[in-house]
């Protein structure tokens, strides 16, 4: 048996993954092989996963959008997707440079787990469906009970995400990011805001300032009762510098060689009043 | 450690890897097993874009790239850019522009502007420096990378 198996269908990936849960899951390699490189990582034998068609694209569904867990950033660029996940998009864009646009997937982003993934401040805020599936069947679950840790799932060794599955936008969102430069830059931190006409809700999710992604949920409710759903418009010329501070005071960031703590609270909530205001303006 | 062999091809030729650890990247057996060494290696985590290769079309880091995962894909290296032995127009262009000091990140730059005028013949200067900004250059200054660029494309529209 090889050591690196290259799999041509998911029924084939799943009954390999059964067969030998020891596995090691490949997809874009973006994390995975830093870690081998840096000799962190020491692989015995690997699933590499590009080659299953299911986990590759993005298709629309009705009201919803359902993102192969293999769809790339690139992919997401598309003008196509862009209108229907505009903050997702301009997520994936800022993700490293071209060639690790090309590679990295959102499946990895989410496996991976890194306080730092850019889509996940977008997933939470849109509730994101996460299917993991194994030769047993497939469950769904939302984004923020899949990750429940720096690095940390709730994926059994045999199982494997399938696909995302996110509402169309029906509304503004934005996504912001900080870091030291413009391009290939790990986020410092990140929010996403996304206003749900049809729900008239409002969805902020935040990045790189706690553990595990994590929703404002105080800004969030706050934000949905001061906007006119009408025309999305704010009632109250408080409303975003408010939300920025309960987006701020949701955040528990640390000090790391990326950042200090307070840096990131104070971020977070210029981000998160700025995005706002974009979405309402 | 575990070991294998698998055929990678590559610049249209198939290539034979005995005995491969399984974490090898693909930058480490280009450069150490097949002898293509032109994919440079220095960071090996994605960052400056030195070791470029194009896989199945797709502009990538070989640093990151399993090697033995990218079977049965098609791998184009910098020495696999154009005829046999004759410098490209992107080449062509780097000299003509004065675009290399140490030369190091050469390489990766020239399959990065491959892939760039390939999909788009007449780049605005920010999709230049966006196509570009995975490739890491601690000598020029990116002036006369951007002017070679320039050229190339002028050079292509003018054949066209």
């Amino acid at each position: 048996m090889s050591d690196v198996l290259i799999p041509t269908s998911l029924d084939e990936a799943l009954a390999l993954l059964a067969d030998d849960p020891e596995l090691s899951p490949l997809a874009g390699g973006t994390d995975f092989m830093v870690e081998v490189n840096h000799g962190s990582r020491r692989p015995q034998r690997v699933l590499a996963l590009r080659a299953v068609p299911e986990l590759h694209g993005w298709h629309r569904d009705g009201d919803h959008v359902v993102i192969g867990a293999g769809c790339t950033y690139a992919a997401m660029e598309d003008p196509a997707f862009v209108a229907l996940a505009p903050a997702l998009a301009q997520a994936a864009r800022t993700v490293g440079s071209p060639q690790i646009r090309n590679a990295g997937t959102i499946g990895g982003n989410l496996a991976t787990a890194s306080p730092a993934g850019d889509t996940l401040p977008v997933l939470m805020a849109q509730l994101a469906e996460v299917d993991v599936a194994s030769t047993a069947g497939t469950r769904t679950m939302v984004v923020d009970e899949l990750i429940v840790g720096v690095k940390r799932t709730v994926l059994a060794p045999d199982e494997l995400i399938t696909s995302i599955r996110i509402p169309a936008a029906d509304g503004p969102q934005e996504f912001c990011k900080i870091g030291t430069r413009n391009a290939m830059v790990i986020s410092t931190a990140s929010v996403a805001v996304v206003l749900d006409r049809g729900a008239q809700r409002v969805g902020c999710g935040l990045g790189s300032v706690t553990a595990a992604p994590t929703r404002a949920t105080q800004a969030e409710d706050h934000a949905a009762g001061a906007i006119d759903w009408a025309r999305p418009t704010a009632t109250g010329a408080e409303v975003a510098p408010r939300f920025g501070e309960l987006a701020a005071a949701a955040a528990a960031p640390i000090d790391d060689h990326r950042s200090t703590a307070a840096y990131r609270s104070h971020a977070v909530g210029v981000m998160a009043r700025r995005a706002l205001e974009r979405c309402l303006s | 450690m575990s070991t294998q062999s698998y055929r990678l091809h590559i610049n249209g030729t198939d290539h034979d890897v005995a005995e491969g650890w399984v974490g090898e990247s693909l930058l480490d057996v280009l450069r150490d097993r097949l002898g293509l060494p032109g994919a440079k290696n220095a960071c090996e985590e994605g960052e400056c874009g030195s070791c470029s290769v194009l896989v199945d079309g797709v502009l990538t880091c070989s640093c990151l790239v399993l090697a033995a995962s990218a079977v049965g894909t098609e791998i184009t290296t910098v020495e696999g850019l154009g005829a046999d032995s004759e410098l490209t127009d992107v080449q062509q262009a780097f000299i003509d522009a004065g675009a290399v000091q140490c030369g190091f990140c050469t390489p990766g730059l020239i399959v990065a502007i491959h892939d760039l005028l390939d999909r788009d013949p007449a780049p605005e200067r920010l999709d230049v420096e966006e196509a570009l900004s995975g490739n890491l250059c601690r000598c020029t200054g990116y002036g006369r990378i951007l002017e070679a660029v320039d050229l190339a494309a002028a050079r292509r529209g003018g054949a066209s």
